[in-house]
């Protein structure tokens, strides 16, 4: 056995010495670069699942019915912040909620990471900070996207820092959804998860029209002052296009913040549900 | 702690991790320093109750395994096997009890034990985004094993484990048997102090299982220890240093095979089938030797005559005191055979196995 003792214990992996802060960090990076390489190599099939339906959404709202006549020639600076917070939305929730419920109930593919020397709720943060990642990837393809649909997209320089805080916190409230819905429901269940919550949360959410235009509504208003979505296309408004009533940004930017935590401490401790017995 | 279990190529000073959480959550007790010392795994008082349960799936249990042991936990399915596992692994978290792993607490301490512990599960469960190379990489990854250590370790696993060829393929292609090898490879690329091992036969064929079994004998000699469950009688007598017998989530007994056999109170037994006069029968029932012969009621040995003596044919069972040989009545049965004219069928022995053991414990059979 002296030869396969040199194979199955190779050469000692060890070196030196490091903290359980420093373990903890290595393996995070490790997942998170593992995330990274899948997703690189699953470019085109990325692209075309994030961009799609808000391309169809832009070309239907904002260009066939301007053009027919049917909405105001304002109307793509009122719809196209809210498209794009949509997509951070969405693609974040999306991003997180079917994978991990798949891998929660059939593959398995979770386990190994799982298994890392690391805290598991930091496994959980790593879902949400990738998703954010790939969310915020995907808004920022919704720009040159717009130009090519829209011709004109609404742009102020001077809004991009808080564009930029928006659409963080618009995907992360999405990547925190995400990971309640794919650590709540079962694969066969998931179907009808999306159903039930991703459509109301995809109409009330503010993005294809102003919240205080719905002060004729009131019953209305205040349902869509509930979802975090709101929040994100209200703020998107006010960085790219302020001559719209708004929300203000600070309102905006604090309900974004609240509910993030909110969920965000939800979703993990429903990760650590499932992943622990 | 850069890399590798805290337990291997290091002195008794060099334990798990200097970071500040340990320092913490060790100070109120002595700290565990996860040297070599430390045995392999210590359990003691392990109980888990699951939610909504009525009873516990983990009773009480204490063992201890030293290093370099195979440990065999045997039992039926449903006794606590894999909750044992997922406790000693990290993944079930201790309702109450202690588990230690190099050393380390479980429960108080899982990100370090995870750094100890390789874990090949019942089900597939190898990343289907990656190839079976990558598989590996990003394990070690996970783990802090530097790059250029990992790849030339990668490499040398496939290649003890035939998947050399099938390095670039993803896992989604592989067999049962391929998939297993492909998860211990994976589970030693970080070189654990404890492989755990889930049912590793279940599914496997033959020559699969006999693979399995050689390279599982070869990791113990070379220092990892390795705890498996089965509820196959034959793979823990076959491989492991030390069985522990579990049901109903309670361990019954916990030794070497050999020893557990030799505890039982039956030794071994002689079944011989012979044709022969009634006086045949009676001279077997007291041959010396045996403690004792049990003679099934006897049946027509040949033709029937209607003659009185009559030969009948007879089923003798003999019981041997424990830890003598049953081959050595053999000659002593064939002499009286001769002496009455009759005929020897058939001398089958049966040494007490784990099953016995099984059986005087529990009361039933595994199978």
């Amino acid at each position: 056995m002296t030869a396969s003792t040199a194979t199955l214990r190779p050469t000692p992996a060890t070196t030196g010495l490091g903290s359980s802060w420093n373990r903890s960090a290595q393996a995070f990076l490790a997942i998170l670069h593992r995330d990274l390489h899948v997703t690189r190599r699953e470019l085109p099939a990325f692209l075309t699942q994030v961009v799609l339906q808000p391309l169809f959404l832009l070309f239907v709202f904002g260009k066939v019915l301007t053009e027919l006549g049917y909405t105001r020639p304002g109307y793509t600076s009122v719809l196209f912040p809210g498209i794009v917070a949509l997509t951070a939305f969405v693609t974040a929730l999306q991003g997180i909620a079917l994978p991990l419920s798949v891998e929660f109930s059939f593959t398995g593919d979770v386990q190994d990471r799982l298994q890392a020397p690391l805290p598991t709720s930091l496994v959980a943060v790593e879902k949400l900070l990738f998703s954010t990642l790939r969310a915020l990837a995907a808004a920022a393809i919704m720009f040159p996207l717009g130009i090519l649909v829209l011709g004109v997209i609404p742009w102020r320089g001077e809004g991009l820092p808080m564009a930029i805080a928006i659409l963080t916190l618009a995907a992360l409230n999405g990547s925190a959804t995400g990971l309640i819905l794919g650590t709540l429901a079962t694969a066969n269940r998931i179907s009808l998860v999306f159903a039930l919550v991703l459509t109301p949360l995809l109409f009330t959410g503010c993005s294809q029209y102003p919240w205080q235009s719905l002060a004729q509504l009131p019953w209305f208003q205040v349902i869509t002052a509930c979802n975090p979505l709101t929040y994100a296309s209200e703020g998107l408004r006010t960085a790219l296009s302020p001559q719209i009533p708004h929300l203000p940004g600070w309102a905006c930017v604090l309900a974004l913040t609240g509910w993030s935590l909110l969920l965000g401490a939800a979703g993990i401790r429903g990760f650590l549900r499932r992943a622990l017995d | 702690m850069t890399g590798d279990p805290p337990v291997r190529g290091m002195n008794g000073a060099t334990s798990s991790g200097t970071g500040m959480a340990e320092t913490r959550t060790a100070a109120p007790q002595p700290r565990l320093k996860a040297s070599p010392a430390c045995p392999a795994i210590e359990v003691a008082s392990l109980v888990k109750r699951y939610p909504k349960s009525s009873g516990n799936a983990v009773d009480g249990i204490s063992f201890t395994v030293g290093r370099a042991r195979i440990f065999g936990l045997l039992g039926p399915n449903g006794a606590g096997k894999t909750t044992v596992v997922g406790m000693l692994t990290t993944r079930v978290r201790p309702t109450s009890g202690v588990a230690r792993v190099a050393g380390i607490d479980v429960a108080a301490r899982p990100a370090a034990a995870r750094a100890a512990v390789g874990v090949v599960p019942q089900r597939n469960n190898l990343d289907r985004s990656l190839s079976i190379r990558q598989n590996l990489l990003f394990h070690a990854a996970y783990h802090a094993v530097p790059r250029a250590g990992a790849a030339r370790r990668a490499e040398r696993l496939l290649d003890a484990f035939g998947l050399a060829g099938r390095a670039g393929d993803k896992p989604d292609l592989f067999s049962g048997g391929q998939s297993q090898r492909v998860m211990i490879a994976r589970a030693l690329m970080h070189d654990p102090v404890v492989l755990f091992l889930d049912e590793p036969s279940t599914g496997l064929d033959p020559a699969a299982r006999l693979f399995t079994w050689d390279r599982i004998r070869e990791l113990r000699d070379q220092g990892t220890t390795v705890l498996l469950t089965t509820h196959d009688m034959d793979e823990a007598e076959a491989l492991a240093d030390q069985v522990g017998i579990i049901d109903h989530g309670q361990l019954l007994a916990h030794d070497s095979p050999q020893a557990l056999v030799r505890s039982l109170p039956a030794g071994a037994s002689l079944d011989v089938t012979v044709t022969g006069p009634a006086g045949l029968a009676a001279a077997l029932a007291v041959l010396p030797g045996a403690e004792r012969a049990e003679t099934a009621a006897p049946l027509p040995g040949g033709p029937a005559t209607g003659r009185p003596h009559e030969p009948m044919r007879y089923h003798v069972r003999f019981r041997l005191p424990a830890g003598s040989d049953p081959g050595t009545l053999i000659p002593a049965v064939a002499a009286a055979v001769s002496r009455y004219g009759g005929r020897l069928h058939q001398a089958v022995t049966a040494t007490p196995s784990l099953e016995d053991v099984f059986l005087q414990l529990t009361g039933r059979t595994l199978r």
